[in-house]
């Protein structure tokens, strides 16, 4: 599970060696994140955003237990039971707003891991289990945050919650009863709230133990790196600890800063007023739009609004938006390039930048109401996104021809640092 | 302890007592546990009283030609509209052909009854509240009802004429138990 030149643990205390024959969790810490565990020597800090992850998860376990505390999952009382935490629970404000702008933070630091892993290629092989994974983890992660947000049986709550339950209703013949049987009514109501509720709190511990899947993929062949270029030797890594305990932590105080930040001073820049209206059946409020975190996909769906083929807008609007997702799964098998890294891809770097601007202009397309210009561009976006996917990655990794390369990590690392800068360009 | 010749008893057509009784009992563990899996998915179907809500009486004695109301059935919203002669001209109009989901006004509302004009008002695309019932609210193009969510039109009849949604708002079952009683459901 780890290079051959790996520190091996030797415990000395009497103690340490009793539990290592009886319980070996010491041994598992130090060759996973300890000295045991080498890691490529020229990480930056891009490479903090995985354990920043596994940080915003923990934050939202905590705050989520505690919060259940204190909440009421039924349909008469949850609004007032949230108002219940924000004023008379004590410090309930800052915990709600914490689990509130955690879930944000959580979703920022993911977008993030995800963009480092298209930009450096992490989902190559090696490392393609690693990435299947990871989609899985981002799936479960938007389930979660879904049914999380429906709790405070706000407007937006019940809404959303029919809005995102009608995509079920979208296939043919099973779909309305699919969605019944998903509501456990004919619109969101207690049992939905009850089931919501149920599940939010079940599906964090799912992806924690998919996240242990996850590490335990990447352990196998180690971390990716810049430069994409797989270990070669001892001298290309170091230990994990002290090395990136050091550089995480780090990381992890800055994201802190970032979290209590947007907690403190603007708790509900990320929300929506509309949710602190209780719930109505009878009224759709006149904008109803996602948290922020689905705006690119929720774009995607509103992108149809033609039957095409047999198949009707709507069907086709829930198949491109499950679609864009599901997509991902087939990313290790799009790219055929074996450089991973796009500091060595000119050609693929532009497609990159390109497919970056065009998630960010759906996401605002997202925001908008459905309506000119923001339809055309959203069905403008939503064809360039697939595009890239689907016709111009493979063509790239084809045709492409890679800038020259360093040798190995070590040699990439020195040459960055060589006294003399004429001969390092390459690399730069 | 059974013995070598037990075991291999009716070797003879390769089938011995030891695979049929794996074979039975895997089987038999596996029907059980489907059968244990039946009501714990089955319990998340609406319940009894969930389905108990699915009458419900409107008086329309006050609803003035021109005028709708929001009313409610299995905590869906409802639409009943007294149509004028116009808005069932101009649905009478509209070649079937052009429409999306193709039904002509009559076999949407009740025989002698065409000017009341009775819907869920779930939007048929992802079960938004159309805009419409309520005076001033945008009808949008066809002078139906407009869903603020997507922009889906519908018209007179509401029926969909315009964006994403694949059918026509959906008309209950119900019944005029009198001239100005209505029961849905």
């Amino acid at each position: 599970m780890s290079f051959p030149w790996a520190k091996p643990y030797e415990p000395t205390h009497p103690l340490m060696k009793w539990m290592d024959e009886k319980l070996p969790i010491p041994r598992l810490v130090y060759n996973a994140t300890g000295p045991g565990y080498p890691v490529p020597r020229n990480l930056n800090y891009f490479w903090n955003f995985g354990v920043l992850a596994g940080a915003a998860l923990m934050i939202q376990i905590v705050t989520g237990i505690v919060l259940a505390m204190h909440y009421a999952a039924n349909a008469s009382v949850a609004f007032n039971s949230v108002e219940h935490i924000m004023r008379d629970v004590n410090a309930g404000w800052f915990i709600r707003y914490a689990h509130m702008n955690g879930a944000s933070m959580f979703f920022i630091v993911v977008y993030l891991h995800i963009f480092r892993g298209l930009y450096y290629g992490s989902y190559k092989a090696p490392r393609e289990m690693v990435w299947l994974l990871g989609v899985v983890i981002f799936l479960l992660m938007m389930a979660t945050a879904f049914m999380g947000y429906v709790l405070p049986w706000g407007q937006m709550s019940f809404w959303g919650a029919q809005v995102i339950t009608g995509f079920f209703s979208a296939i043919p013949i099973v779909g309305e009863p699919v969605r019944e049987w998903l509501l456990g009514g004919f619109v969101p109501d207690n049992a939905t709230l009850n089931r919501f509720f149920s599940l939010h709190y079940l599906l964090p511990f799912v992806i924690a133990g998919v996240i242990i899947l996850h590490i335990w993929a990447l352990h196998i062949p180690g971390s990716n790196n810049p430069t994409g270029i797989e270990v070669k030797g001892e001298q290309d890594t170091v230990p994990f600890h002290p090395y990136y305990t050091a550089k995480d932590g780090f990381g992890v105080g800055v994201f802190l800063l970032v979290f209590v930040a947007l907690t403190f001073f603007s708790p509900n820049m990320l929300g929506h007023a509309d949710n602190y209206i209780p719930a109505n059946s009878l009224s759709t409020p006149a904008h109803i739009v996602p948290e922020w975190y689905f705006l690119p996909f929720y774009a995607i769906l509103k992108a149809f609004t033609f039957n095409f083929l047999w198949i009707d807008a709507k069907l086709w609007g829930v198949i491109a938006m499950f679609g864009s997702i599901a997509l991902l799964f087939f990313l290790p098998w799009l790219d055929s390039s074996p450089i991973k890294s796009s500091n060595y891809r000119p050609l693929y770097r532009i497609f990159f930048w390109i497919l970056v601007v065009d998630v960010l202009l759906l996401g605002w397309c997202g925001m908008q109401p459905a309506e000119q210009p923001w339809v055309i561009l959203s069905q403008l976006g939503a064809i360039y996104y697939f595009a890239h996917f689907l016709v111009i990655l493979p063509i790239v990794s084809r045709i492409e021809r890679p800038l020259p390369m360093p040798n190995s990590i070590t040699e990439a690392v020195l040459a960055k640092h060589a006294p003399d800068t004429s001969s390092a360009s390459a690399t730069a | 302890m059974a013995s070598e010749s037990e075991l291999n008893a009716g070797i003879e057509d390769g089938v011995r007592r030891r695979d049929f009784i794996n074979i039975a009992a895997v089987s038999f563990a596996g029907v059980g546990a489907v059968a244990v899996v039946l009501p714990l998915l089955n319990q998340m179907n609406p319940s009894a009283d969930v389905l108990a809500l699915s009458t419900t009486e409107i008086d329309i004695s006050a609803i003035q030609p021109g005028q709708a109301i929001k009313t409610s059935w299995r905590k869906q919203p409802v639409f009943v509209r007294n149509l004028v002669a116009k808005e069932i001209a101009e649905a009478k109009a509209v070649p079937l052909g052009d429409l999306r989901d193709p039904e002509t006004i009559d076999q949407r509302t009740k025989p002698g009854k065409e000017n009341w004009l009775i819907t869920l008002g779930v939007c048929t695309h992802l079960g938004c509240v159309p805009l419409g019932a309520a005076e001033g609210e945008n009808k949008g193009d066809f002078g139906g009802y407009f869903c603020p969510c997507h922009g889906s039109h519908y018209d007179t009849a509401a029926r969909i004429r315009k964006g994403p949604a694949p059918t026509n708002l959906v008309v209950p079952p119900y019944e005029f138990t009198s001239d100005t009683v209505v029961t849905i459901g």
